[in-house]
C-alpha cells in the first residue's frame, strides 16, 4: 500500500521528461476517447431517421465539446506528450530544460481541460447559454493554452541548448527538428488565440450592449480560428519527423538530402502565419478573371500560408519515402508497425494540408461546409496515428517492453476508419452540407440541424459515422495493447530496432537522467556510426 | 548496451537566456495579435460610426509619455547590472537592479494614474474591453518583470555571483518590455 502511494506521489510530482510525456499521452488518450464518442454521437444524430437521438438544446454543447476535445484534449497533448518523452533522449541530454515548468504546464493543461469540459456541460462554452460557465470556459481554455505553451517553451529551449557535443543543428534528428518547427509555430500562433480569448473574457465579464466581443458566440467568431485549419495543422508537423525517423531505421540507410528535408518540414511551419492574420486567407471567387494586380494581391499571401506549406509537405513526404521506394526489400520486417503508423499518419497529414489549401479557394465555396470538418478530422487522426506509432516505436525507452505485433492491423484499421470519417464529410462539403467550427443550434447554424440529410448526404454521413466508430475502436484496441505491454510485454534490448539516433544508445527503459555519460556525436546518425565502426573493427 | 565515446561535460549554453528569449517571442505574438485586432475593430468602428473613443474620454498623454521615457533608463540600468555582474561588482549590480525595480514600479503607477484620469468604465463598449485587456496584459508583464528583477537580485546578492546568465536574461526581458510598451503607447495612446 505504502509503495503504491509512493509511486503515485512520484508520478504526481515528477520532473522526469519521460514521465511528463507519458502523463500527457495517457490524458490525451482519455481526451480522445471522450471526443471520439461525442463525434460518433454527432454523426449518429446526422443520420438518425424518425426522431432525434440528442435533445436539440444539448447539440450546441455536443458540437463544442467534440471540437474542443478533439483539438486540445487529444491531438495537442498526444503530440506534445510524445515529443516531451523522446526529444531530450534524441538530443543526448540528461534532462529537459526547465523540467518543473514542463510539469507545471501539464497540470495547468489538465486543470484547464477538466474545467473546460465541466463548463461546456454546464451550458457554457462557445454559443452556450449560461454566462458564468461561458466565462469559465474561456478561462479554462486559456489555462489549456498556457500549459501547452509551457511545454513548447521547454522543448524549444532544450533543442536549442542541450544538444550533445558535436550535434550541430544540421545533425539534429528529424523528429526533433519537426518538434522544433511545431513548437516555434505554436509559440507564434497560440498566444494570438489566447489574446483573442482574453478579449472575449473581459467583454463577457463586464458585459454591455454594443460590445462586439461579448456573448458566447464571440468565442467562435474571434477565436474560432484556433480550433480550425490552418492553425491545427501546426500540431501535425511532427508527423513528418516521426515518419522520417522510422523510415531511416527501417531502411538502415542514412537520410539523403537532409537539408532539403529540413526545409520541407520547415515550410509547413509557415501555417502559423495564417493564424497570426486571424482571418481566412483566400483566393476570391472568379479568381482567374482578375486583373494582374488583384491576382497577385490574392496569390502572394495565399501562396505563402497555404501554397508553401503544401509544397513543404509534398517535398518532405517524397524525400522520406525515397529510401523505401529505392530499396523496398531492404525494409526490415520488425520495424513494419512503426513505419506503417508513420506512413499512414503522413498520408493523412498530407491530405489535411492539401485540403486546408483547397478549402480557401473561393471558387470551390467550401468554407462554411462540412469540408472543413472532414479536413479537421484528417488533422486529428494524423496526430493520433502518429502518437500510436510513437508509442509502438519508443515504448522500449519508456517502459523497457515492446508492444505486440497486434499494432500493425490496428494501424490499418485506424487509417481505414480515419479515411472513412474524413473523406465523406469532404465530399458532403462539395455538396454544400453546412458546417461550422462551433455550430450554434437555433441561430445561424439552424441549417446544420435542419439540413436534409436524406439522399446522397445520408450515405456520406453514414460512412463518416462508421469510420469514426471504426477509428475509435481501433484506438481503444491500441490502448489495451499498450496497457498489456506495460504490464506483461516482452522485455527488449536497448536497441531493438537498430535505430540511428542517440536514444537507442541509452538503456531500456532509459534511466531518470537518461545517459550515464554524455556522448560526443560526429554525424546525424551516431548509433549507426557505432555499428559501422564495430563491423569495421571485426 | 552499446557505448559511444564519452565527452567532457558540455559547456552551459545559456539555457535561462534562451528560455527568456523564447518566452519574450511568445509574448510579442500575444501582444501583436491583440493590437492587430484592436486596430481592425477600431477601423471598423470609425468606418461605421465615425468614432472609436467613448464620449468624454480623453487620453492623458503626460503619464503615457513618461511611461515610455522611463523605459530608456530601465534599459540602461538593466545593462549596467550586466556590466557590473561581469566584473563581480556586487554593489553596482544591486544598485542597478534596484533602480530597474524602482522605475518599473513607477511605470505601473503611471498606468494606474491613466486609469484614474481616463475614468473609462469597465462595463462598456468594445474600446473599453480592449483598452483594459491590452493595458492589463502589459501591466501583468511589468509585474512579472518586477518579480524577475527581485529574483535576480536575491540570487545574485545571495552569493550566486557566478550565475551571470540570469542577469543577462533579466536585461533581455526588460528590452522586450520596452518594445512592448512602445507598441502599446503608439497604438493605444498615440493612434487612439
Amino acid at each position: 500500500m505504502g509503495t503504491a502511494v509512493a509511486s503515485v506521489g512520484e508520478w504526481l510530482t515528477t520532473t522526469d521528461h519521460k514521465r511528463i510525456g507519458r502523463l500527457y499521452l495517457g490524458a490525451g488518450a482519455v481526451g480522445f476517447l471522450l471526443a471520439a464518442v461525442l463525434a460518433v454521437l454527432v454523426g449518429a444524430e446526422r443520420i438518425a431517421t424518425g426522431g432525434k437521438l440528442v435533445d436539440a438544446d444539448a447539440l450546441t454543447q455536443l458540437f463544442a465539446l467534440e471540437r474542443f476535445g478533439f483539438t486540445y484534449l487529444a491531438l495537442a497533448p498526444l503530440v506534445l506528450g510524445a515529443a516531451l518523452a523522446v526529444v531530450p533522449l534524441q538530443l543526448g541530454a540528461r534532462s529537459l530544460a526547465f523540467p518543473r515548468l514542463a510539469a507545471a504546464g501539464f497540470w495547468l493543461w489538465l486543470i484547464g481541460a477538466v474545467l473546460a469540459v465541466y463548463s461546456i456541460i454546464g451550458n457554457g462554452g462557445p454559443n452556450g447559454g449560461n454566462a458564468r460557465f461561458v466565462e469559465l470556459f474561456i478561462l479554462a481554455t486559456m489555462l489549456v493554452l498556457a500549459g501547452l505553451l509551457a511545454g513548447a517553451v521547454c522543448l524549444t529551449t532544450s533543442i536549442l541548448t542541450t544538444r550533445a557535443p558535436g550535434m550541430n543543428m544540421r545533425r539534429l534528428p528529424m523528429f526533433s527538428w519537426s518538434v522544433l518547427v511545431a513548437c516555434l509555430a505554436a509559440l507564434i500562433s497560440l498566444p494570438v488565440v489566447a489574446g483573442d480569448l482574453l478579449f472575449t473574457y473581459v467583454a463577457n465579464r463586464f458585459q454591455a450592449a454594443q460590445n462586439l466581443l461579448s456573448g458566447s458566440q464571440a468565442i467562435g467568431e474571434w477565436a474560432g480560428f484556433g480550433f480550425s485549419q490552418p492553425t491545427t495543422l501546426l500540431f501535425i508537423i511532427p508527423v513528418f519527423g516521426f515518419f522520417a525517423e522510422t523510415v531511416a531505421t527501417a531502411s538502415g540507410m542514412r537520410q539523403p538530402s537532409r537539408g532539403v528535408l529540413f526545409t520541407g518540414i520547415g515550410l509547413i511551419g509557415l501555417v502559423s502565419l495564417a493564424t497570426v492574420v486571424q482571418s481566412p486567407i483566400t483566393l476570391r471567387p472568379a479568381f482567374l478573371d482578375l486583373g494582374l494586380g488583384d491576382l497577385l494581391a490574392d496569390l502572394l499571401p495565399f501562396g505563402l500560408v497555404h501554397g508553401l506549406p503544401l509544397l513543404g509537405a509534398l517535398l518532405a513526404f517524397a524525400l522520406i519515402v525515397k529510401p523505401l521506394s529505392a530499396r523496398p526489400r531492404n525494409v526490415r520486417k520488425q520495424v513494419m508497425a512503426p513505419v506503417a503508423f508513420g506512413l499512414l499518419a503522413a498520408l493523412l497529414a498530407l491530405l489535411a494540408v492539401a485540403a486546408s489549401a483547397a478549402a480557401h479557394i473561393g471558387d470551390a465555396a467550401l468554407l462554411g461546409t462540412t469540408f472543413e470538418e472532414g479536413n479537421w478530422l484528417a488533422v486529428g487522426f494524423a496526430g493520433v496515428l502518429a502518437a500510436m506509432g510513437a508509442v509502438t516505436y519508443w515504448a522500449p525507452k519508456w517502459w523497457g517492453r515492446s508492444l505486440s505485433n497486434a499494432t500493425l492491423p490496428l494501424a490499418l484499421l485506424a487509417f481505414l476508419g480515419a479515411g472513412l470519417a474524413a473523406l465523406p464529410l469532404m465530399v458532403a462539403g462539395f455538396a454544400d452540407q453546412p458546417g461550422a467550427v462551433f455550430a450554434a443550434v437555433g441561430s445561424d447554424a439552424d441549417a446544420i440541424v435542419n439540413f436534409d440529410y436524406g439522399g446522397p448526404a445520408s450515405l456520406w454521413n453514414t460512412l463518416s459515422t462508421i469510420g469514426l466508430a471504426l477509428a475509435t475502436l481501433s484506438v481503444l484496441g491500441f490502448i489495451v495493447v499498450a496497457a498489456r505491454s506495460v504490464a506483461t510485454g516482452q522485455q527488449v534490448a536497448d536497441d531493438p530496432w537498430n535505430g540511428q539516433t542517440l536514444e537507442w544508445v541509452a538503456e531500456s527503459p532509459a534511466a531518470a537522467d537518461n545517459f550515464a555519460v554524455v556522448h560526443t556525436v560526429a554525424s546525424a546518425e551516431p548509433a549507426l556510426d557505432l555499428r559501422v565502426s564495430d563491423r569495421g573493427a571485426r | 548496451m552499446i557505448e559511444l565515446p564519452a565527452a567532457p561535460l558540455p559547456a552551459p549554453r545559456r539555457q535561462v537566456f534562451v528560455g527568456t528569449a523564447v518566452v519574450c517571442a511568445a509574448a510579442i505574438s500575444l501582444l501583436g495579435g491583440m493590437l492587430a485586432l484592436y486596430l481592425r475593430l477600431r477601423d471598423q468602428a470609425i468606418d461605421t460610426d465615425g468614432v472609436w473613443l467613448p464620449d468624454g474620454v480623453s487620453i492623458p498623454m503626460v503619464p503615457a509619455n513618461v511611461m515610455l521615457i522611463a523605459m530608456l533608463p530601465i534599459g540602461v540600468f538593466a545593462q549596467w547590472a550586466v556590466y557590473s555582474a561581469k566584473r563581480g561588482d556586487r554593489v553596482h549590480t544591486a544598485t542597478a537592479l534596484g533602480l530597474v525595480a524602482l522605475l518599473a514600479v513607477a511605470v505601473i503607477n503611471a498606468q494606474a494614474n491613466i486609469y484614474v484620469r481616463m475614468n473609462v468604465p469597465a462595463v462598456g463598449g468594445t474600446f473599453n474591453t480592449m483598452f483594459y485587456s491590452l493595458t492589463g496584459v502589459v501591466m501583468a508583464l511589468f509585474i512579472a518583470g518586477v518579480v524577475f528583477t527581485s529574483v535576480t537580485a536575491f540570487r545574485y546578492l545571495g552569493g550566486r555571483t557566478a550565475d551571470r546568465e540570469i542577469v543577462s536574461a533579466h536585461a533581455l526581458y526588460w528590452y522586450f518590455l520596452s518594445f512592448a510598451l512602445a507598441m502599446l503607447w503608439f497604438v493605444i495612446y498615440v493612434t487612439k
